[in-house]
């Protein structure tokens, strides 16, 4: 059995009272700069996605044929950098199809977000109920559900996930599909690895001493406790789950035009990167930008709730 | 598992040890011949309308189903198929007209080229990196490195090799850092392949006419072993950019392991004590720290093989490289299944294999593991 104490406040002083976890966790993460920059990128990407129809000029699936006078694939102009403001202004220039470059960006957060939490959150869901049923049950119950995870995870994660998408056939929702499935053994195995220590609080046995059924033990006391440690790798898997939804777009497997997906923007034009690099470029900086600030946050978070790196 | 505590009579021997992780692994190729044989059967409509389009007839598919033996019951098909794997059957590709396997001898040794020199250029770059950036604690270095990491592990793979293909092939072109941003070999170099070279000759279709096949196909293998320089040089310069694009991932992922690792190991009593009694400070980081931090960096390198693999998807799509993963994309497009269940077997079993050996290694280096 394990052997519980409580958590020791950092610094032990007689006069004050000693800090709440939540409030030490919360210093120790805006202590640490780039945790801070990961979430300062994270929060403007959610204010983009939810203020891009005030942000975009345009929308991001309309035609200016017949709009404006403005070529497909122009380059950016932008009036206070000396394009003539007899020009229409494209601060990102124009696609192939003749759409403003910058709106389909403003609107991809939209499409990026929704991409990374929803298939995080399918994946964590049924991680966390395979993972603590699994640990919590045991036996051969828990031993078939922890070889079949292993056989996913002996594929490489890209490659089941397009031979996933390739039998439910492409689309954005199935790729985000094939991404969720791919990354629950993960989130399966730290949760029972985590149950599996919270199986032997005293609190659990106290629990079933006073005769709580087992599904109440399960959902009321073991996984609300046992949860934590999914908090960081969910973080950091909706940056991978973003980054892989984007190669499965760039592949043709995914989001399906005119979506504005920023994996498939960067895909439709890709044999153009000689001519019209910004429409490869941008596209794939978004991309960047989004996976590094959700990495950034949630490496912030593991060292804040971590408290052997705690200084 | 009953059948694995049986060998635990001896324990900690390590002959004992690699064959306790074979048998462990043989659950999971099995997993890995189910989940590739039942892709085919879950094709909505079936394999048939998948092969022969929407609008084949019904007398048509009934034809397809029974040539290719999906007429019979599941269990017999399973039988059938697992027979097919063991002798190395992989099926016909519809769309090239020629066996699976024959493709995999084709196509496989690119990637394998191409993977490896990723996998060994990530180490020499990110390994060093890691060490630096664990010495200078807080340095200008340090910050540098764990800037340029974080930023590595957040780039998409097609993206950056895009780019690089942009500023090698077009903005560099005409000086002597121009790359090729495509093709295995420039034109007008062709690569003899070495049983031709040493007038070796085999029955076609046999195993060693394959293997041989496989070994000439590794352009940067068969140049060594036949001489041909030009060829080696010309291979090395088409493989720069698709590498370097696989490669930052795993390197970003091997330079933050190496510093966390040698932060950890540097704090330690044993490394304090190396310093106290005098001994040279290069001698103290590599044969103190660095020979203790090496376990979770091997683990970390083993780990991303499956990143090279996934990545090499989409290099080889981005640098016209005929490779393996170019030709997964390439037969889901066509929707030429044989194909996609044939490649999916053999790079999930390449992958597995490849965690055995890795598995086996830190066995044979930390001896402690074997008694676990």
């Amino acid at each position: 059995m394990a052997i519980t104490t409580a958590p020791r406040p950092a610094s032990v002083s007689f006069t004050r009272q000693p800090e709440s976890l939540w409030r030490q966790t919360t210093r120790a993460f805006f202590r640490q700069r780039s945790a801070v920059i990961g979430l300062t990128i994270i929060i403007a990407l959610v204010l983009i996605a939810l203020f891009a129809p005030l942000i975009a000029p345009y929308a991001p699936t309309q035609v200016l044929i017949g709009v404006e006078n403005v070529q497909k694939r122009a380059a950016p102009c932008i009036h206070i950098f000396g394009c003539p403001t007899d020009q229409p202004q494209h601060i990102m220039g124009t696609d192939g199809n003749v759409r403003d470059q910058f709106s389909r960006i403003v609107y991809g957060a939209r499409v990026s977000l929704y991409i990374g939490f929803i298939t995080v959150g399918f994946a964590i869901v049924i991680g966390i109920l395979l993972g603590a049923v699994a640990g919590y049950v045991g036996g051969w119950f828990d031993n078939l559900i922890m070889r079949i995870l292993d056989v996913l995870l002996a594929f490489p994660s890209l490659l089941l996930a397009i031979a996933i998408v390739s039998v439910l056939g492409p689309g954005l929702t199935n790729a985000m599909l094939a991404i969720a499935i791919v990354s629950i053994p993960a989130y399966a195995r730290v949760m029972r690895a985590s149950v599996l220590s919270v199986k032997e609080e005293e609190y659990t046995l106290a629990a079933r001493t006073v005769g709580v059924s087992p599904m109440q033990i399960l959902f009321r006391h073991i996984i609300p406790n046992a949860i934590s440690p999914l908090i960081v790798q969910a973080t950091l898997g909706i940056g991978t789950a973003i980054l892989e939804t984007a190669a499965l777009s760039f592949l043709g497997l995914g989001a399906q035009p005119p979506t504005p997906e920023w994996g498939s923007m960067l895909s439709a034009e890709r044999n153009q990167v000689f001519s019209a690099p910004h429409l490869v470029f941008l596209p794939g900086l978004a991309i960047m930008i989004n996976v590094l600030g959700f990495n950034l946050l949630g490496d912030g978070l593991r060292d804040a709730l971590d408290p052997r790196l705690r200084r | 598992m009953p059948w694995v505590r049986f060998t635990q009579l001896r324990k900690g021997h390590m002959g004992q040890y690699i064959f306790r992780r074979i048998v462990a692994s043989l659950p999971v190729l099995v997993g890995v011949v189910l989940v590739t044989f039942a892709l085919a059967r879950l094709i909505p409509g079936g394999p048939c309308v998948a092969m022969l389009g929407e609008k084949a007839t019904q007398a048509a598919c009934a034809r397809f189903d029974h040539d290719k033996g999906f007429d019979r019951p599941i269990p017999v098909q399973l039988a059938f198929y697992i027979r097919d794997v063991v002798t190395g059957d992989l099926g016909t590709s519809i769309r090239f007209n020629r066996t699976v396997t024959q493709l995999i001898v084709e196509r496989l040794p690119l990637t394998v080229e191409l993977g490896l020199i990723a996998l060994v250029l990530a180490t020499l770059i990110g390994i060093p990196a890691g060490i630096l950036s664990a010495i200078r604690r807080n340095s200008a270095i340090d910050v540098a490195t764990m800037i340029g990491a974080n930023i590595g592990v957040s780039m998409p793979v097609f993206w950056l090799g895009l780019m690089l293909a942009y500023v090698f092939a077009l903005v560099l072109k005409g000086t002597p850092f121009a790359l090729p941003p495509s093709g295995r070999l420039s034109s007008g170099i062709a690569s003899i392949p070495f049983y031709q070279m040493y007038g070796w000759t085999f029955t076609k279709g046999t195993f060693a006419d394959g293997t041989a096949q496989f070994f000439a196909n590794l352009y940067i293998f068969n140049a060594i072993i036949t001489f041909q320089w030009n060829v080696l040089g010309d291979a090395l310069k088409h493989l720069i950019l698709p590498s370097v694009a696989l490669a930052t991932i795993p390197m970003a992922i091997i330079a933050r392991m190496t510093r966390a690792s040698m932060l950890d190991v540097l704090g330690r009593d044993y490394v304090r004590t190396a310093r106290a009694k005098g001994l040279a400070s290069l001698r103290v980081i590599m044969a103190h720290a660095f020979r203790n931090a090496l376990l979770p960096i091997a683990t970390i390198i083993g780990l991303q093989l499956g990143g090279v693999f996934s990545g090499a998807v989409l290099t080889e799509t981005i640098f016209g490289l005929a490779g393996v993963g170019r030709l997964l994309t390439e037969a889901i497009t066509a929707r030429d299944y044989p194909v996609i269940q044939g490649f999916t077997l053999v790079i999930a079993f390449c992958y597995v294999a490849v965690n055995l050996i890795v598995d086996l290694s830190y066995a044979f280096f930390d001896p402690r593991i074997r008694f676990e």
